[in-house]
């Protein structure tokens, strides 16, 4: 079963429960493809075996063909190539690697070389394995690291994945394909908002989703109101306790000191493959 | 005419608490809601829109039915796989690049411009907004990004205000990259937790890398005293000026649920005071004429 943990609204939340329910449920692959800030690994602590590097394909001109058509940049999109009247100049952090320029080239002109955007990181926790993707800083597109850490995950494991913040392209990236996605709120305005346009864009990916609710008691009930009026499912409530905070920022997952909560996110995975229909 | 980009890495720690905050200290500042994929300033500074505008950043393709000859070949050429089994377009996964109209052999794809969000001027209390509003699942948050600085830019020289206050999202990537490109200072607002830490040192690496000016404020730094302590170490070795530690309080919530700015909210608190002396040391360093 494939379960993504995101939330619309950053700092809700989303690694804790991914990691505490990655550590409960055991035997799991853990994908951190919050790739943009990967964060996992400080609350895992685990050991550490490789590092890959992430590339994507870019336009490499050949100067000796180019006769400075302009075709390519015309087809481009993204603005990724320029034609002056001596150079085709390139733009790799512009680029989307659809391919197009080299096909509408009438010189065969353009190949292919590797762009480095990012790295893969392997390491493991007894049986509990972590692959974590890291964006380099500078670099605009997260997706293609995105897509290089979930091309790791393997086939028949249960798998866990913790999603960047927002609703755009990386949210979808991460989503894409799971069997069910558990969206971490918070009881506030904030929250609620952020959950609420979370929500319509899994409804257009058809992807079936449940609510857990972190930092309760603190805010109002309107996330609860919301969710019953559509009829989403409040899975777990994880109350706002000054404890749980500290161990968070000592980088400490929470079910580790408080164990009673290991059993709570045994039932949350149980409820979540059911819903999944797993 | 000066801009300040609010930012974090790390998603959470309190970016639009505290522009919202200095939107209301700053008299006649333009602010800038830069995190359109999921926007919150609007819930405390209420805007009243005067002017919509329908933002189209890509395009998407569209087959024609009637035309199509169920080849396959936009399907095999497709790096995005957004042509689906029985060759339909996925909206969601298409980036719109246009190879699936060049290697079909029957004509049948065409690129439609698409909508992908709206961008908004609006007027506050405190003075004018942009803002905008992503589409579900819609691409391309980083040239609205760019619509709504260059709206706010409009506005402020409109209005003769010598100052333009972003709102950024969380992250690294390329809505945050177009919500730096350019401005005189990056305030990170970050938490002392070891995420916080880890988010901010990423931050720093990127304002660095783009050239602004960047200054640090450690928010509910009372959660993790000795993670503070290491972050204000961090920052003195690193040359980099922290304009404040402010304290944790269930008040910031309190105001966000009564859809107000902690300086509305609890104007004599001491988050309002410290915020206070953020915006007063900003002044002095990076908004110094």
């Amino acid at each position: 079963m494939i379960v993504s943990v995101a939330s619309g609204k950053g700092g809700t939340g989303k690694t804790s429960v991914a990691v505490n329910m990655a550590l409960s449920v055991g035997n799991v692959q853990f994908l951190d493809c919050d790739v943009e800030e990967p964060n996992a690994y400080l609350l895992l602590h685990p050991k550490m075996h490789k590092r890959e590097p992430v590339t994507t394909l870019v336009p490499s001109i050949n100067e000796k063909l180019c006769d400075h058509c302009g075709e390519c940049s015309k087809f481009c999109q993204y603005n990724a190539l320029f034609t002056s009247p001596e150079k085709v100049l390139v733009f790799p952090e512009l680029c989307h690697s659809c391919g197009g320029c080299a096909m509408v080239c009438p010189k065969n002109a353009i190949s292919w070389k590797q762009n480095r955007i990012g790295v893969l990181n392997f390491g493991s926790l007894r049986d509990l394995a972590l692959v974590y993707g890291e964006l380099e800083v500078g670099e605009p597109m997260a997706v293609p690291v995105i897509k290089a850490v979930k091309k790791q995950m393997r086939k028949g494991k249960n798998v866990i994945l913790d999603s960047p913040p927002g609703a755009s392209c990386p949210f979808v990236e991460t989503v894409r394909g799971s069997d069910f996605c558990v969206l971490v709120t918070e009881p506030t305005p904030f929250g609620l908002h952020d959950l609420k346009i979370a929500v319509q864009v899994l409804k257009i990916m058809a992807v079936p989703f449940g609510v857990v609710v972190n930092r309760a008691g603190l805010g109002d009930r309107k996330v609860y109101d919301y969710c019953k009026t559509e009829g989403i499912r409040v899975m777990m409530e994880i109350p706002y306790q000054r404890k749980i905070a500290e161990l968070y920022s000592r980088g400490i997952p929470f079910t580790i000191e408080m164990p009673e909560w290991t059993t709570k996110f045994h039932e949350l995975y149980d409820e979540i493959k059911e819903a999944a229909g797993k | 005419m000066k801009q300040l980009t609010v930012l974090s890495g790390k998603g959470g720690t309190g970016k639009t608490t505290l522009t919202a905050a200095l939107a209301v200290l700053a008299k006649n500042a333009v602010v800038a809601d830069c995190d359109v994929d999921a926007p919150d300033l609007h819930l405390l500074l209420h805007p009243e829109v005067i002017e919509m505008q329908q933002f189209k950043g890509s395009k998407v393709a569209v087959i024609n039915e009637d035309q199509c000859v169920k080849c396959g070949m936009c399907k095999e050429k497709c790096a995005f796989d957004a042509i689906t089994s029985d060759l339909k377009v996925d909206a969601i996964a298409c980036e719109g690049c246009g190879v699936c109209a060049i290697v079909c052999p029957a004509n049948a794809v065409t690129l439609a411009e698409r909508i992908s969000g709206s961008a908004y001027i609006s007027k506050t209390k405190y003075g004018f907004m942009s803002h905008a509003m992503l589409h579900p699942g819609e691409a391309n948050s980083g040239k609205l990004v760019t619509l709504v600085r260059q709206n706010a830019k409009i506005l402020a020289e409109k209005e003769n205000s010598d100052l333009i206050i972003i709102d950024g999202s969380p992250g690294i990537g390329c809505p945050v990259i177009a919500s730096i490109t350019g401005v005189d200072a990056g305030l990170v607002v970050t938490e002392p937790t070891l995420s916080g830490i880890h988010d901010l040192e990423r931050v720093l690496r990127l304002l660095e890398h783009f050239h602004v000016a960047p200054f640090v404020c450690v928010n509910m730094y009372d959660i993790n005293r000795d993670n503070a302590e290491k972050i204000l170490r961090f920052c003195g070795e690193n040359g980099v000026e922290v304009v404040g530690q402010i304290p944790f309080s269930p008040k910031v919530t309190e105001a966000m649920v009564n859809g107000k700015s902690i300086m509305e909210y609890s104007p004599k608190g001491a988050v309002a005071k410290e915020i206070e002396n953020v915006w007063q040391t900003l002044c002095s360093s990076a908004l110094r004429k």
